[in-house]
């Protein structure tokens, strides 16, 4: 463990907190409408994919959790922030845990974070509003987060690839 | 690569799960017999699935029209902005429903089935 953040530290993580609170700012202002809710884009994900390749387990849990506190903080409420937290977490830890393995790209990952984004909502919907019913929702919603999953892991793999690592 | 193929698995180990889960839901559903209408809560009423109807269900400065037709129910029209629940589409088994968030109102589709839930509930 770490003592102190270097200021470079501190500017990194600042950049790409702010980065991915407004890709979700962006995402939220896209009318994209379906009939099952749930089905979304995820494009924040792009930043903490980013940090589990070229930073670290601790940043890209830093980055994920302080930029669903102030998005909830900011645009929503008690439930919004339960929802958005429960989605995260589960995702973040399953891209984690594939991460290490070291046998998924950025694609692979990004598709079982989406997913697991998918299901960790579900779950605590279900769990919320009392009701199994929600279950009838999870097949759409896995298919949409695998192939949402998928697009945010291509862009994250060119931008793995892309930027260099002594310059982020 | 060896890490495309791993991918490739994990997605299509997903599919495959996703379309399980459609098949289970798909084989184990049963008609329903009724369509209950809740708003914020509480029970705004149930109306048979059977008799065609066009229901003007009222919230709180806001309204959703249901309508029943040919055993279907569903949201005709909604005051609500995103109009998320007319584009639910028709529902008719056991268990389906249309949620308008904005105004609170769930419409569901119960009885027929011998569900757990409902068992519960009544």
């Amino acid at each position: 463990m770490k003592k102190r953040l270097t200021g470079k530290e501190i500017a990194e993580y600042g950049l790409l907190i702010s980065l991915a609170m407004v890709l979700s700012y962006v995402e939220y202002m896209i009318p994209f409408s379906v009939a099952v809710p749930g089905v979304k884009l995820g494009l924040a994900n792009i930043v903490v994919i980013f940090a589990l390749y070229r930073l670290g387990t601790f940043q890209a849990f830093v980055i994920s959790l302080l930029r669903v506190l102030l998005m909830s903080f900011m645009f929503g409420n008690a439930f919004a922030l339960m929802y958005s937290l429960s989605g995260a977490l589960l995702s973040l830890c399953i891209m984690l845990v594939l991460r290490k393995t070291g046998r998924f790209s950025p694609v692979g990952v990004g598709a079982a974070g989406g997913v697991s984004h998918n299901i960790g909502q579900i779950l605590c919907a279900m769990v919320l509003l009392e009701t199994k019913r929600l279950i009838y929702y999870l097949p759409v919603l896995l298919i949409s987060g695998t192939i949402a999953g998928i697009v945010i892991g291509v862009i994250a793999g060119i931008l793995i690839k892309r930027l260099d690592p002594k310059q982020v | 690569m060896k890490k495309r193929k791993n991918d490739i698995m994990l997605v299509a180990a997903i599919g495959f799960i996703a379309l399980l889960l459609w098949l289970i839901i798909y084989i184990t559903r049963s008609e329903g017999a009724f369509v209950r209408v809740t708003v914020d809560g509480g029970e705004y009423g149930t109306y048979p699935l059977d008799a065609d109807a066009e229901i003007f269900i009222r919230g709180d400065g806001a309204y959703n029209i249901l309508v029943i037709k040919d055993g279907e129910a569903a949201v005709l029209d909604a005051s609500c902005p995103d109009k998320l629940c007319m584009h639910q589409g028709k529902i008719r088994y056991d268990g389906q429903s249309i949620i308008c968030l904005p105004n609170k109102v769930v419409v569901e589709i119960v009885g027929g089935g011998q569900s757990e839930y409902d068992a519960v509930t009544r």
